[in-house]
């Protein structure tokens, strides 16, 4: 630690804290451009000019210069740094003056006005009016993909789109041509980004250079009501912020997380906008002579009541899809149980991870800020990229950093960090159980739902806990064993035990005729075949309500309060930020509803009672943003592996769920995709 | 400076020679592993000298993929020395040095001649043997005015031998490099070889005349300031009596 005087008061910080942070540690503002805490330093935008007692006497770059750089003073006093001075108000306000000359003054139809760094920083250091009168400097706009749109007069060149794609996002899609005032930001010859984070290029500009290109002309960040929430279109529960205007969602922006997310957050998350607005589903619908037709709740309830009780308990079953939160999970799981019935599922995908294994068996043991620790990773059967972007950049930032040897079992795809290919199938792990490499102090294997959603899923399963066990990975103080979720709500269903119970059929039985009566909350994956009288409750029209004979209206992520359970384990708070269209209700009051025609009232009459039930029975979904560490593996093997090769359970990245298959923007990206694979094919 | 951009009649491959390859494989060998990026700018060199000195885009995503860097990386050093040409530059790429040692031994001159034969800068000429640019300095500064036509240097250039000189490469003539009127490096001019012996260079009346004219004002600051102490005693001793 280092002492440093900032404008007469004395901080001790770091020595490699650059002034800026040390000036931040002792309070003092600075305004910045190009600097960004999670990205290199490029020192191009002059705005945090500090002045600096004992050196050379000119403005200093406190982004560019550390706290270890400056002299002590004549007699070792402590060096000091002024950020109010005369001489630093002139230097902010000549750096703004610069920064304008060629940035148009057109905030009133700029998206960003209200939420700019440019606007508020020359409210804040600037002059209050130009002296320039010769022509600015006109830019032409780029295409840069369906998701960013681009201005580029407006752009300051601070560079941190070029750094975010070169060094987070890892793709190194976008770079400066030209030089001097010809510099311009853009793609390769203006094609389309191809990182699944591209999104984020837009919230880190700090103009209105690049801008949502969804949400343009939209609406204003000052008319839109801001709620904090987690995120369900992957395992990760990345932090959101959702901004609504009236009833509508506008768009979804991240919050900082850097357990999780740190602050960055995959398009999927931010651009599935226009799909919690179409395909919805607003009143239930009952099948007759073959087809669907609006109908009222009574009508809905009355007709699956007299389903159910002419059923015999062995006959009815539940599986619960991908999106749904522990709340409502929960209260399905009561009302089967008052049923009589063990034939519950939430893994429609077939994954062969079981509660019974212990919960260690299904968690991404290491934690996701844990992969910074991590020597050594073998992916097995999965493609982070795909499965969770933001989880991969998070590997990717520990790889640049050095010292990581990353291997991958599976399929072979471009993860934007060099690895060691080990092999497709799983002969390639048994291989490495025998033989297990030195894998370091801490290492960590990742077990993708690609190695273990197929019939000798446990096998797998226990062939990763082998190696684990092999090389050190479980151990006092490290877990490295860590299963990567592809769905929101899956550790939540494995948490509250929904799997099949004694002599209780899976999903895939229960789908293929086992059950006559199919209580299907949200599940859009699986293929259900014709005969069982299914009751889908769900929020959008896709899969499973083509094949539903009663549709419950329910409510998408962002309507309704509840619970998920990421992928390591932490439970997580959702919000509601709008409310269901229509007649369309809260998923557990839905069930809470039907429960009672049924005559099998469950014992909650509000979401608080619910939840007071909930935390009874399983008290770690009380501690919020708590990971309840699971126990040491316990997995026995159940067969023997196959030798069919691993393949990513996520074949299309954009279109993983009902509210992204809703999406325009979405099947745009998806196309896109497409496109580029069949191009890297020929 | 203008905004440059690619041009937009590509070819629709490039392929270094095998020579040229082994040259590249050479440069690439001599960074560490992990560390190949740095020889991106020989390459592109050498990918340009090929190609009739310009780059093509085929050149440009060549290069980005032997050194495994993204295309945009090399398109952005591509575009932003002034040194890589984008456009086709005819058979013989003429750059004029225009800075001030050039422009005060009459390189405006040797510019009205490139304006006459071979037209407006960045453009070929209609035979496709010329295009000319202006530059900043080339550094031959002893030598100017001068060109630089492909990889040669053209020196001690009045506007007839730059007439001549263009005639000759348009008909294919050998050509003399360097100095066209027989110097050898930077030596003094032909018929000014007494400039070392010079004796005006000794006597201070040019090389170090500033110490003269310094040391001048220094006997004349002296003078005046004992003339005013005098000045001032003998007021001071006005004033007593």
């Amino acid at each position: 630690m280092t002492k440093i005087i900032v404008d007469g008061s004395e901080v001790d910080v770091p020595a490699e804290y650059t002034l800026l942070q040390a000036c931040e540690a002792a309070g003092a503002e600075v305004p910045r451009f190009c600097f960004h805490e999670r990205l290199s330093i490029a020192g191009n935008c002059r705005m945090c000019l500090v002045e600096v007692k004992g050196g050379p006497p000119k403005p200093a770059a406190s982004c560019a210069m550390a706290v270890r750089d400056l002299r002590p003073g004549p007699n070792g006093e402590a060096p000091q740094v002024f950020t109010n001075t005369p001489m630093v108000k002139k230097a902010r306000e000549g750096v703004m003056e610069f920064l304008l000359i060629n940035h148009p003054l057109d905030c009133p139809i700029c998206d960003q006005g209200g939420e700019c760094d440019l606007q508020d920083q020359a409210m804040g250091f600037g002059l209050d009016s130009s002296r320039y009168a010769e022509n600015k400097r006109a830019v032409e706009d780029k295409y840069i993909g369906p998701l960013v749109k681009t201005s580029m007069n407006r752009c300051i060149h601070c560079t941190r789109c070029v750094r975010f794609t070169a060094e987070v996002a890892g793709t190194g899609d976008m770079g400066a041509i030209g030089r001097g005032e010809d510099m311009e930001i853009t793609t390769y010859l203006e094609t389309a980004m191809t990182s699944e984070l591209q999104g984020n290029v837009a919230d880190l500009c700090p103009v209105g250079a690049l801008l949502p290109k969804p949400q343009n002309f939209k609406a204003r960040p000052w008319e839109m009501q801001k709620t904090e929430s987690v995120d369900v279109m992957d395992a990760l529960g990345s932090a959101i912020r959702v901004d609504t205007r009236g009833r509508e969602v506008m768009r979804i922006l991240p919050r900082v997380n850097d357990a999780v997310n740190e602050e960055w957050i995959s398009d999927k998350t931010r651009q599935i906008v226009d799909g919690l607005r179409t395909q919805r589903l607003d009143r239930p619908y009952l099948r007759e002579n073959g087809k669907l037709r609006p109908a009222s709740w009574q009508e809905a309830f009355a007709a699956i009541a007299a389903k159910v009780k002419a059923t015999s308990p062995a006959k009815i079953g539940a599986i619960v899809g991908d999106l749904a939160a522990v709340e409502e999970i929960y209260a399905l799981k009561t009302l089967m149980q008052k049923l009589g019935t063990s034939n519950v599922d939430c893994r429609q995908d077939g994954a062969k991870l079981d509660p019974k294994f212990g919960r260690g068996s299904y968690l991404f043991n290491a934690t996701i800020a844990g992969i910074e620790e991590a020597d050594s990773i073998l992916i097995v059967g999965a493609n982070p990229r795909k499965e969770a972007p933001v989880l991969n950049a998070r590997i990717r930032k520990r790889w640049l950093r050095g010292g990581l040897k990353i291997s991958v079992i599976g399929e072979r795809a471009d993860l934007t960090y060099v690895y060691d290919y080990q092999g497709a199938g799983p002969e390639s792990l048994a291989n490495l159980v025998e033989y297990p490499p030195q894998a370091g102090e801490k290492p960590m294997i990742i077990v993708g739902q690609g190695a273990l959603a197929r019939p000798d899923g446990a096998a797998i399963l226990a062939m990763a806990a082998k190696y684990a066990q092999a090389v050190g990975a479980v151990k006092d103080g490290w877990n490295g064993f860590c299963v990567l979720h592809t769905a929101a709500a899956r550790v939540g269903g494995l948490d509250l035990g929904f799997v099949p119970g004694e002599g209780g059929l899976d999903a895939a039985a229960m789908a293929n005729g086992g059950v006559d009566v199919l209580f299907n909350l949200g599940a859009d994956e699986i293929d259900i075949k014709p005969g069982a009288f299914v009751i889908y409750q769900g929020s959008h029209g896709d899969r499973g309500a083509h094949r539903a004979d009663v549709i419950l209206p329910g409510a998408a992520y962002t309507e309704k309060f509840g619970t998920y359970v990421n992928t390591e384990g932490r439970v997580q708070m959702g919000a509601r930020a709008a409310f269901p269209p229509g007649d369309a209700r809260e998923d557990w009051a839905i069930l809470r509803a039907l429960s009672d025609v049924l005559g099998q009232r469950l014992p909650f009459d509000s979401f608080a009672a619910l939840r007071k039930a909930l935390y009874g029975e399983y008290p770690h979904f009380a501690r919020i943003e708590q990971i309840a560490p699971g126990a040491t593996l316990n997995v026995t093997a159940t067969g023997n592996a196959g030798k069919e090769a691993f393949a990513s359970t996520i074949t299309d990245f954009y279109m993983t769920n009902p509210i992204a298959r809703a999406s325009s923007v979405m099947a745009e990206c998806s196309a896109l995709a497409r496109g580029r694979m069949q191009q890297a094919a020929e | 400076m203008t905004v440059r951009r690619l041009a937009e009649q590509q070819p629709d491959s490039f392929e270094f020679t095998p020579e040229n390859r082994a040259w590249c494989d050479a440069q690439i060998s001599k960074y560490p592993l992990g560390r190949q990026a740095s020889a991106v700018i020989p390459l592109l060199w050498k990918a340009q000298a090929q190609n009739n000195y310009w780059l093509p885009q085929k050149a440009i995503e060549k290069v980005a993929d032997m050194l495994a860097m993204p295309y945009i990386r090399v398109l952005e050093i591509a575009t932003f020395y002034s040194m890589f040409n984008l456009e086709p530059v005819g058979r013989h790429f003429v750059q004029l040095c225009g800075t001030t040692p050039c422009a005060l031994r009459g390189a405006n001159d040797i510019k009205a001649v490139l304006e006459k034969r071979i037209g407006e800068q960045r453009h070929v000429s209609a035979d496709g043997k010329f295009a000319w640019l202006e530059v900043e300095c080339l550094g031959a500064c002893c030598n100017a005015p001068m060109v630089q036509i492909n990889d040669d240097y053209f020196e001690d250039l009045t506007p007839e031998l730059m007439e001549k000189l263009l005639d000759d490469l348009a008909a294919g003539r050998p050509v003399k490099t360097g100095s066209q009127i027989g110097r050898i490096g930077s030596e003094p001019e032909p018929g000014k070889s007494d400039t070392l012996t010079d004796a005006t260079l000794y006597d201070g009346s040019v090389v170090g005349s500033w110490k003269t004219r310094f040391d001048e004002a220094r006997v004349a600051e002296k003078l005046a300031a004992e003339k005013a102490a005098a000045e001032k005693a003998a007021a001071e001793a006005a004033n007593k009596s």
